[in-house]
């Protein structure tokens, strides 16, 4: 078990320096001069080399590297363009109320999405499978954006039963005031969301329903409730949910969306005016947290998943 | 409640029909039986008849899409067809219970054994340390050894064996007047079948639960049941004392599925294998007269028209036929095979020295644990030549196989030569001629023919690539090859998937020899197919054999099918030759004291009774095998034979103990022939 | 002879699956609405009704009616006639990203489950690092470096960031094919790896890789149009249906919906339609 966890960790570590790379090599390789871009065409060429310097930009791109990820491991995560600030002042308190919206959103979405996909495996074939995975699914595919403004539309603007805003109201901030102001931002990554953690739910009933163990319990003489409960859901539902957590932080890319439909100042907008104010320092540190958080909870939820499950994987050799 | 006249369970014209594509497709045809209290009754027949469908329906379980329509279900004299849900649940839990195939998946992965087994009592109202006291003794009761252990266990880390002796606990639990054992031993090796059958009499003599017994397997039936019933295509077309049944066999179907299991040892040079022409109907054909008459030898017009009752064969005994008086003298089927001869380019002498294998090894690394599969093994085969490789899973019989065809390659130091001339170890080292000639015949044709792909391309494109053939002579040569394998040509452009098991497995036989080999090996070729289907396929196998002088090893776990095709045995255990010899030698004794477990494990078809040589324990795990004689924690024949010393301490080489026999065993040979004939 | 049998089974066959997608429900609808999208896109300036750059000044944010069916945006456009024609842009876009995917995916995922080893191992990490990243972030990111944004670039971006996703799943069904014994008879009969990959492994991993596309052009509408409405597609005042969201959906506020509604209802159409269309296949090829 060690050893599994020792190794994955490793293998974690390594995809994140390749995270790492990826995202600083975008930036440098890829055609656009930054400099050009921040001081506008008709800088003079000493200007560029000045801002260059400046900036450090003229160093080789190992040693540029270096000092990033350096920075990185250090906590200096560099120098905002735009803002002229630290990095990790401006991705602070975005990363809070980014945190923020994703726990109210995961609070609702998950108990929803789990129990409708127990729903569509218990009456599978029957119509409310059909809906429910069809409906969950087509809901899915329509982005975030179209989501947000359409709820905007029909709950904030034609029975005005939401705020339009995610912010909690300046003269009343208490906390049911901000949990109602991201009720609507979380209703929309609901929709979004919903098809694809029902579906997962759904697999891991179905397989667990259609199991030989499920049979032995049934022919044992338990009833098919108390079959569901003591074999069917404990052995579903805890990968199901091992497999949500390593997917859902995917779909985190909806939050940028959701964030600048909301208004909402987090850590989505924020990356978003550093990609239009081409704001590399903050981009990149960004974009490589960003990934960097997704694989800690993949790797958490994959320890999880060994530890929860007491099969080591055994194989044969014939 | 039931008295002695009452049957325990009694089918009264069961009906089942499964609803496949939006039709109801009948399963089970008026099937009637009864059971009696304390007796054992088999149920035989190919895959399909309907046996696990009775048996399902027995406990009322029937799949979502099957149905019974029509007929009754007596348990202790109460119709149990059509009562409530919760009625069948507490059936369940008092009086019928069920034990059934793949006991690994029967068992819940994340909750420990004990924990489940106290489920059952739980459920009949004991206390919760009450229950897990009570599995503990449930344990004891199947023999597992250390109960207390196996209770905190997972069900993966248990043996296959184990694992079914775990679920026999639980189905006994709640001391069930009915239990119903769905292919119990289906999958496990010899001797742990052999352990659990024992188990299941031990068992029966003490509880006097009655069975049903489901089997394919007619030895497993005969050795275990009391009174014994044939299904064909869903119907009960014979059913009678066991003796009486399979000595005096009175239907055409039974007398055919009799016959063509090699048994009692039949040997290819003495006999052909009788076959049941043609194929089993699909599901929900449906039927004017005798379910069997389009396979049948007797048949006459009534047949097709009307059905037949049963009748009368003894007291004891009934058939559904017309001609059950002539069912034992039918004709036996021959079928005959012209092909032209696939290979002449090498015309050697039939005994002459064809393969030679030495020091053959192959370690595989396996969570950093490396595991010795194959240790050390030599091996000698002449041309037109079978050799049978016997041993139980893990013993290295298929990686043998393939380091052979150089589908994996050797450690260094082992060397395969072939007609004299050393083989590369890899394939793609191997030229053409040499990979031609030696080719294999998978298990699983499902697998190994491409699915994508249709029957013609499958052989043609191994014509093309072995012999250098342009296309056209390819395909001429596909469709003669097909054509001798008794392939109708309007089946040549299918896919594997629209023909029967059989008919691809002839395609594989065909592909296999298409490049004209010296050597086929045969990896459980028949093993997932029926018996009649076998015996077509081993008859095909010996004419190719008589016709080419090719050279065979054949792979299987069923050693009258080994012993029938066999001129030599290799037996196999933890990836080492224990025995080696001509098939007479090894069949007949003296044998290794592992063979002879083996040997003895097997159920006699017969009806003989013989002493079983119990194997104990488990086989050892590869990666960490047992000092001294790898056998000797299990070896039936240690104990007592003065040389413990030398086989805990020091592994016996494979020694030639009489001319051509060679053994890997301390303990000498008159020895172990004396303590082997007592 | 023979070659008629072919023929009729290879007919049976393909008339069998496509009674049953004829069956299927989910199918036609999808498969009609998404028809209904080709259509305009190929011939969307003979159904509009006015050129999508047409300003009626007189109209500004006028509400549907029968002369503007969706009404007119702040420049006083016909929004009917934007979004029939906005349809061709979407769809090419995310048609030719899918398929670059798709293309580079399937190559790297049929080496890789084939030759396993090290390559397989290097590639899997690289491809495991870009998909720790989300779809927009990456591809944000992407548009930020290059400093620009066109039709020709986002194509390049998507498929580039949809090239993991589709590696892996074929990779996976070539490693579960790979272990079937056809593909060691393959290699019984001296064929060459490229072979055994394209006519051997291919046609069997075929089903998947078709509804891995249909699944991957969904994403793709959904990426390309969240892509647009971030502004980091195409330029402001572009048809395309994103854009036009992200061009008036501020509007909403001041009740003049439509402008942002019915693009928003085409994006929804085209990925739903494409859903339902991808989920009736993975029923029919029974994966």
């Amino acid at each position: 078990m060690l050893r599994f966890v020792v190794k994955r960790i490793g293998l974690s570590i390594m995809t994140l320096i390749m995270v790492s790379l990826i995202v600083f090599l975008m930036t440098s390789i890829l055609p656009g001069d930054i400099a050009k871009q921040t001081l506008g065409r008709d800088a003079s060429t000493e200007a560029y080399e000045i801002w260059n310097k400046e900036k450090g930009f003229d160093k080789p791109l190992v040693v540029q590297y270096g000092r990033w990820m350096g920075g990185v491991v250090t906590g200096d995560l560099g120098i905002s363009l735009q803002y002229e600030q630290p990095v990790s002042e401006i991705l602070g308190p975005a990363a809070g109320k980014s945190a923020q919206l994703a726990i109210v959103a995961l609070i609702l979405i998950a108990p929803i999405s789990i129990l409708g996909g127990i729903a569509a495996a218990m009456n599978r074939g029957k119509k409310v499978d059909r809906v429910l995975t069809v409906g969950g699914l087509s809901a899915a595919v329509i982005p975030e954006f179209v989501w947000a403004v359409v709820l905007i539309l029909v709950f904030g603007v034609a029975i005005r039963a939401f705020p339009v805003s995610a912010f909690p109201d300046e003269e009343n901030p208490n906390i049911f005031n901000s949990i109602y102001h991201l009720l609507l931002p979380s209703i929309a990554l609901l929709f979004v969301l919903f098809g694809y953690i029902s579906r997962i739910t759904r697999a891991g009933v179905i397989e667990a329903l259609d199991s030989d163990y499920m049979r032995t319990a049934v022919l044992k003489g338990l009833s098919r409730k108390a079959a569901v409960f003591r074999h069917v859901l404990r052995n579903a539902l805890l990968p199901t949910i091992a497999v949500i957590a390593t997917q859902v932080p995917y779909l985190a890319g909806g939050l940028i969306a959701i964030e600048r439909v909301f208004n909402y100042p987090g850590f989505g907008n924020i990356l978003l005016d550093a990609v239009i104010a081409r704001d590399f320092p903050l981009l990149q540190t960004a974009v490589f947290l960003t990934g960097a958080v997704i694989i800690c909870f993949q790797l958490i939820a994959d320890i999880l998943f060994a530890v929860l499950n007491p099969r080591i994987r055994q194989r044969v050799t014939e | 409640m039931s008295t002695i006249n009452t049957p325990t369970l009694e089918l009264r014209g069961l009906e089942v029909a499964y609803t496949v594509r939006g039709i109801d497709r009948q399963v089970l045809r008026g099937v009637s039986f009864s059971i009696a209290p304390g007796e054992a009754y088999g149920l035989v027949g190919e895959s399909g008849c309907g046996k696990s469908t009775a048996a399902f329906a027995a406990m009322r379980y029937l799949p979502r899409n099957g149905k019974i329509t029509a007929g009754e279900i007596f348990f202790e004299g109460k119709n149990i067809v059509d009562i409530a849900e919760e009625d069948v649940a507490q059936l369940r839990r008092s009086a019928i219970s069920m034990v059934y195939q793949n006991p690994a998946t029967a068992l819940n992965p994340t909750i420990r054994i004990g924990k489940q087994i106290a489920e059952v009592f739980a459920l009949s109202g004991a206390s919760k340390s009450d229950a897990m006291a009570m599995a503990q003794d449930a344990l004891t009761k199947v023999q597992i050894s250390d109960p207390a252990k196996v209770m905190r266990r997972y069900a993966h880390q248990l043996s296959g064996g184990m694992a079914q002796r775990v679920v026999i606990a639980m189905a006994l639990a709640s001391n069930p007047r009915l239990l119903v054992m769905d292919e119990p031993t289906t999958g496990l090796d010899a001797t742990v079948e052999a352990e659990v059958l024992d188990l299941v009499r031990d068992l029966r003599r003490d509880t006097g639960t009655a069975v049903l017994f489901i089997s394919h397997n007619l030895g497993v039936i005969r050795n275990m049941c009391d009174r014994v019933g044939v299904l064909y295509a869903g119907a009960l077309v014979e059913q009678g004392a066991t003796a009486d049944l399979f000595d005096n066999p009175s239907h055409p179907y039974t007398v055919g599925l009799l016959r063509c299991i090699p048994r009692g040892g039949l040997h290819k040079s003495a006999e052909r294998l009788d076959t049941i022409p043609g194929t089993p109907p699909a599901l929900g054909t449906h039927f004017d007269g005798c379910v069997f008459s389009a396979r049948c030898a007797l048949v006459e017009d009534k047949c097709r028209t009307v059905q037949p009752q049963m009748v009368n064969i003894s007291d004891s005994h009934v058939a559904r036929c017309f001609h059950s008086d002539k069912a034992i003298a039918i004709p036996h089927s021959i079928e005959k095979i012209e092909i032209k001869s696939t290979s002449k380019e090498h015309s050697a002498i039939v005994g002459e020295s064809l393969l030679n294998v030495s020091h053959l090894s192959k370690v595989f690394t396996q969570d950093g644990h490396q595991v010795r599969v194959v240790n050390d093994v030599s091996l000698t085969l002449g041309v037109g030549e079978t050799l049978g490789l016997v041993g139980e899973s893990g013993s290295g019989k298929t990686t043998i196989a393939k380091l052979i065809l150089g589908l994996v390659a050797p450690e260094d130091g082992g060397i395969i030569t072939l007609d004299g001339k050393g083989l590369a170890k890899t394939l793609n080292r191997r030229d053409v001629q040499d990979v031609g000639a030696m080719q294999i015949v998978f298990q699983n044709p499902d697998q190994a023919l491409n699915r994508r792909h249709s029957v013609t391309r499958i052989v043609s494109r191994a014509v093309e690539r072995l012999r250098g053939f342009n296309v056209s002579d390819a395909l001429d040569r596909a469709h003669e090859l097909l054509l001798g394998m008794r392939v109708e040509a309007t089946l040549h452009s299918a896919r594997p998937v629209q023909l029967s098991g059989g008919l691809k497995q002839r395609v594989a036989i065909a592909r296999a020899f298409a490049g004209a080999p010296q050597l086929v090996v045969c990896d459980e070729p028949t093993s997932a197919l029926d018996v009649s289907v076998q015996a077509a396929i081993l008859n095909l196998l010996v004419d190719l054999q008589k016709q080419d002088g090719t050279s065979f090893i054949f792979i299987s776990h069923d050693l009258g099918v080994v012993r029938y095709i066999s001129d030599k045995i290799a037996v196999l255990y933890l990836g080492r030759v224990v025995e080696f010899g001509e098939s007479n030698q090894v069949f007949q004794g003296p044998h290794h004291p592992y063979t002879e477990a083996l040997l003895s494990s097997v159920p006699n078809i017969d009806g003989s009774s013989r002493k079983r040589i119990p194997l104990t324990g488990v086989v050892p795990n590869p990666s960490n095998p047992p000092t001294g004689c790898v056998l000797h924690p299990r070896c039936p024949r240690m104990t007592g034979s003065g040389v413990e010393h030398l086989c805990t301490s020091t592994e016996p080489a494979l020694n030639e103990v009489e001319p051509g026999h060679f053994m890997r065993c301390h303990i000498p040979l008159d020895q172990l022939r004396k303590v082997q004939t007592q | 002879m023979t070659d008629e049998t072919a023929k009729q089974t290879k007919q049976t066959e393909l008339s069998e699956r496509l009674a049953v997608l004829k069956k299927n429900k989910a199918f036609i609808v999808g498969a009609s609405i998404l028809a209904f999208w080709i259509f305009s896109a190929i011939f969307g300036k003979l159904i509009a009704r006015y050129d999508q750059d047409f300003m009626d000044y007189e109209s500004i944010n006028s509400a549907p009616s029968l002369k503007y069916w969706f009404g007119t945006d702040s420049n006083g456009r016909d929004v009917f006639s934007r979004v029939i024609v906005g349809s061709r842009i979407i769809m090419v876009i995310s048609f030719l990203a899918t398929l670059l995917g798709a293309f580079v995916g399937a190559s790297l995922g049929l080496t890789a489950g084939y030759l396993k080893g090290k390559y397989d191992m290097i590639l899997m990490r690289i491809l495991e690092a870009i998909s720790a990243i989300p779809v927009i972030i990456i591809a944000l990111l992407a548009v930020a470096a290059i400093g620009q944004s066109s039709p020709i670039i986002t194509i390049l971006i998507i498929g580039f960031i949809f090239t993991p996703n589709v590696a892996r799943t074929v990779r996976a069904a070539v490693l579960g094919e790979s272990e079937l014994e056809y593909v060691a008879a393959a290699k019984l009969r001296t064929e060459k790896t490229l072979h055994i990959l394209f006519r051997e492994v291919l046609p069997n991993v075929l089903p998947t890789l078709i509804v891995e596309f249909t699944v991957r052009l969904g994403y793709a509408i959904f990426a390309v149009a969240t892509l647009s409405f971030l502004g980091a597609g195409l330029e402001a005042g572009s048809p395309d249906w994103g854009t036009q969201v992200a061009d008036t959906w501020t509007l909403i506020f001041t009740n003049v919906w439509w402008p942002t509604l019915f693009p928003s209802l085409a994006i929804a159409s085209v990925a739903v339609s494409i859903n339902l269309i991808s989920d009736a296949l993975l029923e029919v090829f029974e994966l």
